[in-house]
């Protein structure tokens, strides 16, 4: 069954999705979306250095996405410029610095649109081994931090105060979302990693009333997503990876009208 | 009786500077199980700083704190929820430590907040907020309470028996209590020390010691010293949060 392009596809999806689901909530609650954009950039760099040094893909991203976590706190203590301004020009330059060197690799060909929006439809079993390997591991470790993690997003101080080491779980979650990315880049490409981490936790927000909802209702609008955009792509042959940003953002929409509905009932 | 109870933070010369300028410093004292010890000073002169570093807050201090327990409650001055976070009192209760429903509950009800247990922290009043803060903050039976300005738009009655509150849980629970307060009044009634700074310590001790210290008039004005005497107030009923009348 799983040498079906389509099946494997579904599985991928179905497991990127349930990582991002309760990753997303956090990375909306930690204002978090420019830094996913940022890292989501620096995987083409990823790839790149992964090219040229003949190193595993995910290795490489994860990798690299590491690096530009510590060298954005590191500006961030010798610049008083904010921060949406120090990740803007992480995110550009390191997406640069990626078509640059991709330029000097006339000998390996090289598909950037692929890279850029991901190919779910060419998944293989060992792409699938690491998304559910990759993926259990990082829901065992947020499972473990969550509750110091959670404390911290509150509030830094309470939680630091209260003795739960809050910048040791912000740095443990910069390295998931440094893993997260890394893992997925192959099925929904740099450009749409950071849709599925934030569009379904948002959508979520707009109908939810606690944390844990949240978290649980992110991850059922990203699987639907997956289900809906992988289907539709099928039907109306157009690509995967966008077919399922914009069914994302039309559950979004959905979530909006619901809300509205639930708020006039209240009064 | 005094010199059993066991200290529980020793603040020895501390102070912090940030870009070379100096918040505070030069700030020493302990506190002991069931003691209060009240920061008075005006805006800016190092009362949440004073806090903050004797929570281990900041990363690099001047001097020495000595913590002797890990079970603290602290009310910050300030907290904002985002809108993006969705969470109810109920969770808020339980933020940095496991509780069952029946700890929760008792401890909202102490600050007369038990109704408001399923509602969103983002529609709470400010004072409705407080409340809470200080229930989650007593609800982990903490050795050490660290209070920064907790009654904070609160209404005056709920002020004074918040105060009251607080005073119990001290003698009750055998808690050391940090309290920042601007409240002169409850400050001076129910303090066992005084610090009052400004940038630095200006005079401390017992509060009817402080009151008359030369230092003390000048920060405060010649009124302040005359606050010794507690607002007293006698009523035949009480009323719950929710409006209902509680006879006594």
């Amino acid at each position: 069954m799983l040498d079906d392009f389509f099946i494997r596809a579904l599985l991928a999806g179905i497991g990127i999705a349930l990582i991002t689901g309760p990753i997303g909530c956090f990375v909306i609650w930690r204002r978090l979306s420019f830094f996913a954009g940022t890292l989501a950039h620096s995987a083409l760099l990823g790839v790149t250095m992964a090219l040229v040094f003949e190193l595993n893909i995910a290795f490489s991203v994860f990798l690299i996405s590491a690096v530009l976590a510590i060298f954005l706190l590191q500006l961030q203590t010798k610049t008083n410029l904010p921060n949406d301004a120090l990740l803007g020009l992480l995110a550009h330059s390191s997406l640069a610095i990626g078509l640059v060197i991709i330029g000097f690799l006339t000998t390996i060909r090289f598909d950037v649109m692929g890279l850029l929006f991901g190919d779910i439809l060419a998944v293989s079993q060992s792409d699938l081994l690491l998304i559910w390997g990759g993926g259990v591991f990082i829901l065992i470790i947020l499972k473990i931090i969550w509750k110091p993690l959670f404390a911290s997003t509150i509030n830094y101080d309470l939680a630091k105060a209260e003795g739960m080491n809050p910048d040791r779980y912000n740095a443990i979650f910069t390295i998931l979302m440094a893993a997260i990315i890394a893992i997925s880049i192959k099925i929904v490409g740099l450009l749409l990693i950071t849709g599925m981490l934030i569009i379904p936790a948002a959508l979520s927000r707009n109908i939810s009333n606690n944390p844990l909802q949240m978290v649980i209702l992110s991850t059922i609008g990203g699987l639907l997503s997956i289900l809906i955009g992988l289907f539709s792509s099928l039907e109306f042959n157009t690509a995967s990876g966008p077919s399922i940003i914009t069914a994302a953002l039309i559950l979004f929409c959905f979530s909006l009208i619901k809300f509205k509905k639930y708020s006039e009932l209240k009064k | 009786m005094e010199n059993k109870n066991k200290v529980l933070l020793k603040v020895e010369n501390a102070g912090v500077s940030i870009n070379d300028k100096s918040l505070v410093k030069g700030v020493s004292f302990e506190i002991k199980q069931g003691e209060i010890v009240t920061l008075i000073g005006p805006n800016g002169s190092g009362k949440s700083t004073t806090a903050k570093i004797a929570l281990g807050i900041y990363k690099k201090i001047d001097g020495k704190v000595k913590k002797y327990t890990d079970k603290i409650g602290y009310v910050p001055q300030k907290i904002s929820i985002d809108w993006t976070l969705p969470i109810r009192v109920l969770d808020f209760m339980t933020l940095t430590e496991e509780l069952t429903q029946d700890q929760i509950n008792i401890a909202l009800n102490l600050t007369g907040v038990e109704h408001l247990k399923d509602k969103s922290l983002s529609n709470l009043s400010g004072g409705e907020f407080q409340r809470v803060l200080i229930a989650r903050a007593i609800s982990k039976k903490p050795e050490l309470l660290v209070l920064d300005e907790p009654v904070q738009g609160v209404d005056f009655k709920g002020e004074i028996a918040l105060y009251e509150l607080i005073k119990q849980i001290s003698e009750k629970m055998k808690c050391g209590i940090l309290l920042i307060s601007h409240d002169l009044h409850v400050v001076m009634s129910a303090t066992d020390f005084v610090l009052c700074l400004n940038g630095h310590v200006c005079c401390s001790g017992a509060p009817h010691k402080v009151v008359k210290d030369s230092k003390y008039k000048e920060l405060f004005g010649d009124r302040a010293s005359n606050i010794l005497s507690l607002y007293e107030h006698k009523h035949d009923h009480t009323h719950s949060q929710d409006g209902t009348i509680d006879q006594k």
